[in-house]
């Protein structure tokens, strides 16, 4: 046993290590990109056999997982909450055809969006899917849940989900870690049944029925798990339903002895015999979870002889939206009928925003500097569709260089209707990783009906945002482009620096004109990352590091 | 024994190394450690915080409740301000005085000590001047660690062997230079 300084990122994937985990997928999303980098740094140390290279997407990272859950080993899969939107066919299906070896899913959501286009629950998801989902309160239960899950996992034949959130994710705590040696994996083993994974209607059907069978069971899992507690003691007035973390914001409110009847849920489905027994003792129940009023929308709905007046996010005494506050906890425990205080203003009228922005001397500073000139005659039928990526902050002045954001890929199928529609010049701005995320199969679109789009794809040969990941494509763009079906003539390459602006804005305004499918490849380094493998070259033998671009923000 | 600290800077300032500097110094002394930090988008040049919390007891919360923490450490000047209402009344406040002009409306200097002085006692540190003396400007961070560590329930050797490990990858020269500016700050906050 020895102590550790974990992030809950990294607490979750040494507990996954410990637990005998084989294979650590995943896309780099923040706030998730450090559980598989703790693994790859883990493997790294040890030379221990794990797989843990970063997959293409969230959705392929699922289905790798499930193929290796198959073969009978423990495999997980990790992303950010909009991570599990494009995994979410695997996901959903995944429930149906079962697991073999444990199946983690690993989401990290990001309320109050730091880092995010949106503050989606995951365990909503968990709770459509119909499996399990366990929420630890604290880095040492981060630590501890993959154990746990793998049990439930292989015990039911489902894969579970784990959920954190950015403010678990991202802090650090000690931790107190088990064994020196981790669990033994799983062997290598396929399944006997050959019918057992194919999800045709008649199968699916009775997979159906199979997993709502499964859902009693599941409930008393979670009343049973370690990871949910209900203390009936103390002031019968209020009691308190907490979730996740929030659990700890009750803690550093009232002290250890709470006073009043408390229940901390740590699993899900809900564990509904110990609601019962909450609801039938306490007068009024204060609901505190991060995320979603998930828990408080349920206890809503549920038919229960007594129905105590319930608090929360929707009832107005909690903010609707964000991550919680320790003080709004604090608050409405102290003085549960007061209105919510505001949040914390700005303690002086001087104070300024200071939101992120592209570092100095960024390529993608010169690619879009070329590009605002590029399109300066187009501005009255011309449209720039962006995607997600350091890249965003074009959207600030003074660059201002782009029109949409919405999700990983968008920018080439958005450009596409639009040019459908009737723009022109219809420009994609989109980096190398998120194009070998989700670009392929927009540009395949374009090529197909040869849609006059303009792909200005930056390739700064590197995952930039998430803090400079591998990913799937680097090196092979120009193949790529040309093997989805663009002339090799319209994929031009540029190098964006100041001193070749004008040649770069002539190359960009050429295929601006063009009607039909074009591709300019804005070729240089993160200047971070370039930065950072210097540094790693100096200090050791740096590993073969191929890079590309991109990462979910 | 609890110490609840709030590092506030912008991205690139080095603010992530000294929380974690801290952090393993706490460690290595048997505390109890909660560290929050920002990571992702909100890292690329705009406003980064970290919540620092140690304490003989374990501790709830990963985040400190406004009107709480015992100290305020500012890389940036602007930064200070935005952060002052998380510091306790008894709380004390370390600020570099470098300002980040990297947003177009940033406010008058003179304008911002005045704010500042007006809420709270304030140590001024000059980081960068004090880290090139040390022969290193990078090593401004370092210089607020070490004005910092003196009023940290730490022992000055550990940090001495944190920074060492931390930075024994770059090279002797780069570790005694990050020593130097740990000292010279540190003789700042007597």
């Amino acid at each position: 046993m020895s102590t550790r300084l974990y992030l809950g990122d990294e607490a979750l994937a040494q507990g996954a290590i410990d637990a005998g985990l084989s294979g650590a997928y995943a896309y780099p999303g923040t706030p998730s990109t450090e559980i598989t980098e703790h693994v790859q740094r883990h493997v790294a140390e040890t030379s221990q056999r794990i797989h843990c290279r970063w997959s293409a997407n969230e959705k392929t990272a699922l289905e790798e997982a499930i193929g290796m859950s198959l073969a009978g080993r423990r495999a997980m899969a990790s992303m950010k909450h909009v991570g599990l939107n494009v995994a979410a066919d695997p996901f959903m299906n995944a429930a149906l055809i079962g697991t073999r070896g444990g199946l983690l899913i690993n989401v990290a959501d990001d309320p109050s969006m730091h880092s995010s286009q949106n503050e989606q629950d995951s365990r909503l998801y968990a709770d459509m899917a119909l499996i399990p989902c366990i929420e630890p309160a604290d880095q040492q239960q981060a630590y501890e849940a993959p154990g746990v899950a793998f049990e439930l996992s292989e015990q039911f034949e489902l894969p579970v989900m784990i959920r954190l959130t950015t403010r678990l994710a991202h802090s650090r705590a000690d931790v107190k870690v088990g064994a020196e040696e981790p669990s033994p994996q799983n062997p290598f083993s396929l399944p006997d049944d050959r019918q057992r994974f194919i999800l045709l209607p008649e199968r699916a059907r009775r997979r159906y029925q199979w997993l709502l069978s499964q859902q009693p069971a599941l409930e008393t899992a979670s009343e049973e798990s370690p990871f949910s507690h209900l203390v009936l003691e103390g002031d019968p007035s209020l009691g308190i339903i907490s979730c996740g973390l929030a659990s700890n914001y009750v803690r550093e409110a009232l002290g250890d002895a709470v006073g009043h009847p408390w229940l901390q849920i740590g699993q899900y489905p809900l564990p509904a015999r110990l609601i019962h027994t909450l609801f039938s003792t306490c007068q009024r129940i204060i609901v505190l979870e991060e995320g979603y009023p998930f828990v408080e929308s349920r206890l809503r709905g549920l038919p229960l002889r007594s129905t105590p007046k319930l608090l929360g996010r929707l009832s107005g005494h909690l903010p609707r939206t964000g991550e919680l506050a320790p003080e709004e906890v604090t608050n409405v425990l102290r003085s549960p009928d007061a209105p919510p205080s505001p949040r914390q203003a700005s303690p002086s009228s001087i104070v300024r925003s200071r939101p992120p922005v592209l570092c100095q001397g960024c390529p993608h500073i010169d690619s879009y500097r070329a590009l605002n000139q590029a399109m300066a005659p187009h501005r009255e039928r011309g449209r720039v569709f962006a995607d997600i990526g350091c890249y965003t902050l074009g959207a600030m002045p003074p660059l201002e260089s782009i029109d949409t954001c919405l999700c990983m890929g968008a920018s080439i199928t958005m450009a596409k209707g639009a040019a459908d529609a009737g723009a022109f010049p219809a420009v994609a701005v989109i980096g190398d990783s998120t194009f070998a995320h989700s670009g392929l199969t927009g540009l395949l679109d374009c090529t197909a009906e040869h849609t006059p789009i303009t792909a200005l794809l930056l390739d700064n040969d590197t995952v930039a945002m998430t803090g400079g990941q591998d990913s799937q494509a680097t090196g092979r763009f120009v193949g790529l482009c040309e093997s989805l079906g663009v002339d090799r003539e319209h994929i031009v390459r540029i190098t964006p620096r100041a001193d070749l602006h004008e040649e770069n804005v002539v190359k960009i305004a050429r295929e601006l004109a063009y009607e039909g499918p074009s591709v300019v490849l804005a070729q240089r380094a993160c200047i971070q990352t370039l930065r950072r493998s210097k540094a790693t070259e100096k200090s050791s033998a740096s590993p073969d590091r191929r890079r590309s671009e991109g990462g979910q923000p | 024994m609890r110490c609840d600290i709030v590092l506030a800077g912008v991205g690139g300032q080095g603010l992530l190394s000294i929380a974690m500097i801290i952090g393993r110094t706490a460690l290595g002394q048997g505390l109890h450690v909660k560290q929050s930090e920002v990571h992702g988008m909100a890292q690329r040049g705009g406003a980064v915080h970290s919540h620092l919390r140690l304490s003989d007891r374990a501790i709830a919360s990963d985040l400190i409740q406004p009107g709480s923490a015992d100290l305020l450490l500012a890389m940036e000047m602007m930064e200070a301000l935005r952060h002052l209402p998380m510091l306790a009344n008894h709380g004390t406040v370390l600020s570099n005085t470098a300002t980040i002009r990297n947003i177009p409306d940033y406010p008058e200097e003179e304008a911002l000590r005045h704010a500042l002085l007006t809420h709270a006692e304030v140590t001024w540190v000059d980081a960068e001047c004090l880290a090139r003396e040390a022969g290193s400007p990078r090593a401004a961070n370092i210089v607020l660690l070490g004005a910092l560590s003196r009023l940290l329930p730490l022992e000055k050797d550990a940090f001495k062997e944190a920074i060492q490990t931390m930075f024994s990858r770059k090279g002797g020269k780069v570790v005694h230079q990050n020593l130097d500016a740990f000292a010279r700050g540190r003789a700042v906050a007597t």
